[in-house]
């Protein structure tokens, strides 16, 4: 199993250095200086200037461009936000625990959703509830997250007026009545992305299950004479986990996507709208970091998948 | 009840008196497709008694493993469905259990051992977890006696380090250590009846005969009563006391295992026999077809009247009129043959 | 119900037909679809209300019989827009799929053809494709490139080709795979040595034998390919960050709208319901095209 772990490792390390090539040439290829503006802006000192031309290294040739590049960020040296003149290391940290925490409370609804109405659906193949189910599933991934999102203000925010439609970063309130401000702020957000997953986890769990239910081992436990719920959880379920974890790996990117919208529709203040606003403010420095960081949690969040991977399937940590 | 008293146990002579271990009388099982029902298994009727070995041989889709499959109800339901017929075990039915009290007859009462030993396993489970389930299910034992058993019923099948293997996964045995393990597991809670479906097709040539062997071996020291089913009349000439042949779903001949090879009475089973290869050569469904002529019918529209009458070189008119009965040819030998004097 | 026996003399097509007909909602969708695409093509030769027509005196007005699809806060006619700019999403939509297959047959192809080092390469860059978190890559080489395209072919032409362009590159990897997974099912099969050993050219071979039985895998991953492409341009264009302000593209109304969302939520949920509906449709077609056509899987 360490084994396994360190060789799983090991293959994140050059799709870290794959995708750090592609945003490194999509930078190149781009036409023009990118850094153009620093030169006619007067709003930003000479020497940050100068500092980020040479952390960049503009004029070199083109591989050590990329070197120093590589270099400066692995060591942290993110460079400063044109227009906060604030390190970029440090306001991504301020707004990585918000897009962090809205995406893994999304993804625990989606889990919450789509485990038990998967796994009913497809121990009762079309029967009402798949077939409602399933339906349901289809209408979910087709809607998309900014259409969901505007529906549950429409709804809750500006018909029932139930739920605030911006998200705060600064409310005024202590103890219980924070958290409950917390939460319903949240609600709305968690809910447009974790419902968008859960509609599309449906499926795989569906599709998952219903491929091990006719598998030969399921009827060996049948013979066991254990009980059918049993057979379900133990027999079915937990071997139908082994692709899901790969499929929703697949997914993680499209979380990402979904968390950005998520963020701009209810000014969340994650990194998904801070990277929206400095593209819209032409903050290069800040948009190449956060689509970076996003790269680095797809990876890691694939490894987290070959871990859960190894440790659902034993015939891999023997390969 | 432990292993070693298990062990002791003598097979009970088979009962003059009082019902038989297994009696499936009429047994029909179809099975909805697009096209309409499948008659999968269309009346058959077959007994086994304590302690002997019964085989039940004909080609692939005659309906066998279906009729094996449905005596302990682990056929889907739906497609399947039990139409007509009985099956009684010890003289209770079972088609009309629940599904509560048919779980209370599994692995307890009948074992059964799979064809297919690379799936028939739970790939993310230890073959001493999934012993031990059949084990705690039935008799409640604690989960470290569960685990115990599971070494003992290792050993019993003769698996070399039984203490170590327990805790192996099935993809670090071969396949034919996976089916010791499945005898095993079928083993465990001492059943009266050991249904083993085809357990060495998938098996390479000289792992079949220790498979069968081992199988010989436990009946003999366990005491149950076999009934196997297979395509191959090597096995059944090895193994079998009774031999049951079963043609499109439905029993075509059945006689003791002698009787069977020195006059066999129905014109498929003389196919049958005609078809073994040499006994020390795997037999392979390729040359066993080439043997018969022609198909075997469809079972959606099977034919009115003998339904090996198209493949039959004795056919005669009066074969496709009606269906001929399975009748009493000579003592304790029945054939589905209204010729089976003249012919065999 | 048919005789088993006459059904066997429909060939491999009139099954499929068969088998997609049972997906009832595969056929309402198809049905809807179809409108949908009539609609924005055919629409606007019959409501000839050009898009930009400013008038305050409907601003923000619900539907009525002169607007039946309401008013924007300029006073647009939505239906016209509507259209407008279905004709964009479904153009996007489609251009982008054939990027996608286009690149995904040649990489699946030469992968499948190859094997050995070239096509670990190849899987390599697939998997590391499939692990990009596309969004924000889209948002950026939009951002890096949108400037000087439209200096030279114009602003709509631009940005329609770098959208098109990118979102194709992003989504070819499924149809890749597939191709592949085909070449490397079918190369050893009987009728492909049967044909090889004819002496048919490698050319021929992929093209006559190899290409058309994963015909049926790819026409499935290209359909879910047009709904990805459509929901990518929408969310750009409702992020600001898509076609020019002036083009109303559906995600670009509904960017428009989501201000106004209190005094005329009839201008978001019009584009909007555009968008799940084809959305909607496309896949729901893409899943009775799988039941038709590729009837071993079940996802």
């Amino acid at each position: 199993m360490t084994q396994y772990l360190l060789r799983r490792v090991l293959i994140a390390i050059p799709s870290l250095l794959g995708i750090s090539v592609i945003l490194f040439t999509v930078l190149a290829l781009a036409p023009g200086d990118p850094f153009e503006e620093l030169a006619t802006n007067p709003a930003i000192p000479p020497e940050v200037r100068q500092n980020l031309r040479a952390s960049l290294g503009l004029d070199d040739p083109i591989y050590l461009r990329y070197f120093a590049w590589l270099g400066s960020m692995l060591q942290g040296d993110w460079g400063y936000s044109f227009i906060s003149r604030i390190p970029v290391d440090d306001l991504i940290l301020q707004r990585l625990p918000t897009t962090v925490a809205v995406i893994g409370a999304s993804q625990v609804l989606a889990l919450c959703i789509a485990l038990p109405v998967g796994v009913m659906a497809a121990t009762r193949p079309y029967s009402l509830f798949d077939q409602v189910a399933n339906t349901l599933a289809f209408v979910g991934f087709s809607l998309p997250t900014f259409f969901t999102g505007l529906l549950l203000i429409l709804l809750f925010s500006i018909h029932l007026d139930w739920l605030p439609f911006v998200y705060s970063t600064k409310i005024d309130a202590t103890g219980l009545a924070w958290w409950w401000a917390q939460l319903k702020q949240s609600i709305m957000p968690i809910a447009v992305l974790g419902l968008f997953q859960g509609a599309a986890w449906t499926r795989f769990v569906r599709s998952a299950v219903l491929d091990v239910v006719r598998l030969d081992h399921v009827t060996t436990a049948r013979a066991k004479g254990l009980p059918e719920s049993r057979v379900t959880l133990r027999h079915v379920v937990r071997n139908a986990m082994i692709p899901v974890v790969t499929l929703v790996a697949l997914q993680m990117p499209a979380v990402f996507g979904g968390a950005i919208v998520t963020e701009q529709i209810f000014r969340v203040p994650g990194i998904g709208s801070l990277l929206i606003t400095s593209i819209l403010s032409n903050d290069t420095p800040v948009i190449m970091a956060v689509t970076f960081v996003f790269a680095a949690l797809v990876i890691f969040f694939n490894l987290v998948a070959d871990i859960l991977y190894g440790w659902l399937d034993p015939r891999i940590s023997y390969r | 009840m432990s292993a070693a008293t298990m062990a002791a146990a003598a097979p009970p002579p088979a009962a003059a008196a009082g019902p038989r271990l297994l009696e499936i009388a009429g047994l029909k099982v179809h099975f909805r497709t697009d096209d309409g029902w499948v008659r999968a298994v269309d009346g058959v009727d077959i007994g086994v008694d304590r302690g002997e070995t019964l085989c039940v041989v004909g080609e692939s889709g005659c309906g066998k493993t279906v009729t094996a499959m449905t005596i302990l109800k682990l056929i889907a339901m739906p497609p399947g469905k039990i139409v007509a017929g009985s099956i009684l075990w010890q003289g209770r039915d079972l088609v009309p259990l629940g599904p509560d009290q048919m779980r209370a007859i599994r692995a307890k009462e009948i074992g059964f051992v799979f064809q297919e030993p690379m799936t028939s396993l739970n790939p993310v489970y230890t073959v001493g977890e999934q012993i031990a389930e059949a084990v705690r299910q039935h008799e409640g034992l604690s989960r470290r006696a569960a685990r115990d058993r599971a070494a003992e019923m290792l050993r019993l099948v003769n698996i070399p380090n039984p203490q170590r293997r327990v805790d192996d996964y099935p993809h670090q045995f071969s396949g034919g250590m996976r089916q010791r393990v499945m005898i095993a597991m079928a083993l465990s809670c001492n059943p009266k009846l050991l249904i083993a479906d085809e357990p060495t097709t998938a098996l390479d040539v000289t792992i079949q005969a220790q498979i069968l062997d081992l199988m010989q071996e436990m009946k003999e020291r366990l005491g149950m009563a076999v009934l196997l089913i297979t395509h191959a009349m090597g096995v059944v000439a090895e193994t079998a006391q009774r031999v049951v042949v079963m043609y499109a779903g439905q029993v075509v001949e059945e006689a003791p295992v002698e009787a069977l090879f020195g006059r066999p009475m129905h014109p498929y089973t003389q196919g049958l026999i005609r078809s073994i290869p040499r006994l020390d050569l795997a037999a392979t469904e390729h040359r066993r077809l080439e043997a018969i002529p022609g198909t075997v019918p469809s079972l959606l529209n099977p034919p009115a009247g003998c339904r090996f009458a198209a493949r039959c070189r004795h056919a005669i008119p009066a074969c496709s009129a009606a269906p001929p009965p399975l009748r009493e040819v000579t003592p304790g030998h029945l054939a589905a043959c209204i010729r089976a004097e003249e012919i065999s | 119900m048919a005789a088993p026996a006459a059904r066997k003399r429909v060939g491999p097509w009139g099954e499929a037909w068969r088998r997609f007909r049972k997906h009832r909602l595969a056929v309402v969708s198809a049905v809807v679809l179809a409108v949908l695409i009539l609609g924005v093509l055919v629409g606007p030769l019959f409501w000839t209300l050009p898009i930009d027509e400013i008038d305050f005196s409907a601003r923000l007005a619900g539907p009525s019989w002169a607007h039946p699809l309401g008013n924007d806060d300029l006073g647009q006619d939505l239906l016209a827009r509507i259209m407008y700019g279905g004709r964009i999403s479904l153009a996007v939509g489609f251009a982008a799929m054939a990027v996608a297959v286009t690149v995904g047959v040649a990489v699946g192809a030469i992968a499948g053809m190859a094997g050995g080092k070239l096509d670990a390469v190849l899987m390599w860059v697939t998997d590391l494709f499939l692990s990009l978190p596309q969004l924000p890559l889209l948002l950026l080489i939009i951002y890096l490139f949108r400037d000087s395209l439209k200096e030279v072919v114009g602003p709509e032409v631009g940005v329609f080709i770098l959208i098109v362009t990118i979102i194709g590159l992003f989504n070819w990897m499924q149809v890749a795979r597939l191709v592949r997974a085909q070449f490397f099912s079918l190369r050893e099969k009987e009728f492909v040595e049967a044909a090889r050993a004819l002496g048919a050219s490698r050319w021929r071979l992929v093209t006559r034998h190899i290409l058309p039985n994963a015909l049926g895998p790819v026409i499935v991953a290209a359909t879910i390919d047009i709904a990805a492409a459509i929901i990518a341009e929408s969310t750009l264009s409702f992020l600001g960050l898509g076609f020019p302000p002036d083009i109303p593209t559906w995600g670009r109304l509904l960017f428009d709208a989501k201000d106004n969302l209190d005094f005329a939520p009839h201008w978001a949920i019009f584009p909007g319901l555009a968008i799940f509906l084809t959305v909607v449709s496309i896949n729901f077609l893409g899943d009775g095209l799988r039941d038709a056509l590729d009837p071993r899987r079940v996802i």
